[in-house]
């Protein structure tokens, strides 16, 4: 047993005592539990979307597409350490979603460059025009 | 773990240091009006998920998140931002238009993040496996190599595919800049 769980379970302990107890094995125990880690990337997908929305250049909604990017990572990894008895295969899963990120940032930014280059701005406001 | 006396502590307190930069990296890659900070507040965050990636029994990802995205992905980015602006541009919007999509852009992020925060807290979820070697790198790297050879050799043609294409986007258009 935890040593500490030992000193929880005393039944002489106060009941503001033992709330106190478990409060602190669920602090100290944060790293091994499976919802930090789910919470954690669903902030990250919220933030992406905060930013895909509210941004107004093509360049910062890139930057909260790479946040989203890796808020799937970070919940495919929880999932791989805590759920699945094969450990490599979500790593090598979240290996390829970073070079796959990786190559989509670089198309992503050469083709702003060229719309830099044609249209002198990466503000979405006057991206707004289709005739070449 | 009982050797030093407050190592589980020391251990915790680690664990929610990379968590705090990494919700702070990505609250300031957001928030900020000067793209170049907002890429570092993405360079913040991909170390703060490093950290949690190690904490998840997995150095090798660790490593390759910072190789990655900070190594690559946000220089690439920089070197973007040095061609084109630098800031984003003032917000010229009416304040009533400002609090409509600011509140729909806060509406549509907390809901999902309440949504799935509710749904992974309160899951039945199955207890965690027992550590084994499996995830080790000597594991992957033979995996990589034999279970999951295809998908290695595609990664590489879609990296020289999109390497080959954003040359060919950006030069194409230095005969008539």
């Amino acid at each position: 047993m935890h040593p500490f769980e030992a000193r929880f379970n005393r039944r002489d302990a106060k009941s503001a005592e033992k709330i106190l107890f478990a409060a602190c094995k669920i602090f100290m125990l944060l790293y091994d539990q499976l919802q930090v880690y789910l919470i954690a990337a669903a902030f990250l997908l919220a933030v992406g979307i905060y930013g895909l929305i509210r941004r107004r250049t093509l360049i910062g909604m890139l930057i909260s597409g790479e946040l989203i990017f890796a808020g799937a990572s970070l919940n495919l990894m929880a999932f791989n350490r805590f759920t699945v008895r094969d450990q490599g295969v979500g790593q090598i899963f979240v290996l390829f979603i970073m070079g796959l990120a990786a190559a989509e940032v670089a198309i992503a930014l050469s083709i702003i460059v060229a719309v830099y280059r044609n249209y002198r701005s990466v503000k979405t406001k006057e991206l707004s025009e289709l005739n070449g | 773990m009982n050797s030093f006396p407050a190592t589980n502590l020391i251990v915790t307190a680690i664990f929610v240091l990379c968590l705090a930069t990494m919700a702070a990296g990505a609250l300031f890659a957001v928030l900020t009006n000067r793209l170049i900070r907002s890429v570092c507040g993405l360079a913040i965050c991909a170390i703060g998920l490093a950290g949690l990636y190690y904490f998840l029994h997995s150095p090798f990802l660790a490593l390759m998140e910072i190789l990655i995205y900070v190594g690559a992905v946000c220089v690439t980015i920089i070197f973007a931002v040095m061609l084109a602006e630098p800031d984003e541009p003032p917000n010229d919007e009416k304040p009533g238009t400002i609090v409509v999509w600011g509140g729909i852009a806060l509406a549509a992020a907390g809901g999902l993040f309440w949504g799935l925060t509710r749904l992974g807290a309160r899951a039945d979820w199955p207890a965690p496996e027992p550590l084994s070697q499996s995830g080790s790198l000597k594991a992957i790297g033979i995996s990589l190599l034999t279970t999951y050879s295809l998908a290695f050799e595609l990664i590489s043609l879609v990296l020289l595919v999109a390497i080959i294409g954003a040359l060919a986007i950006a030069r194409l258009g230095r005969g008539r800049a």
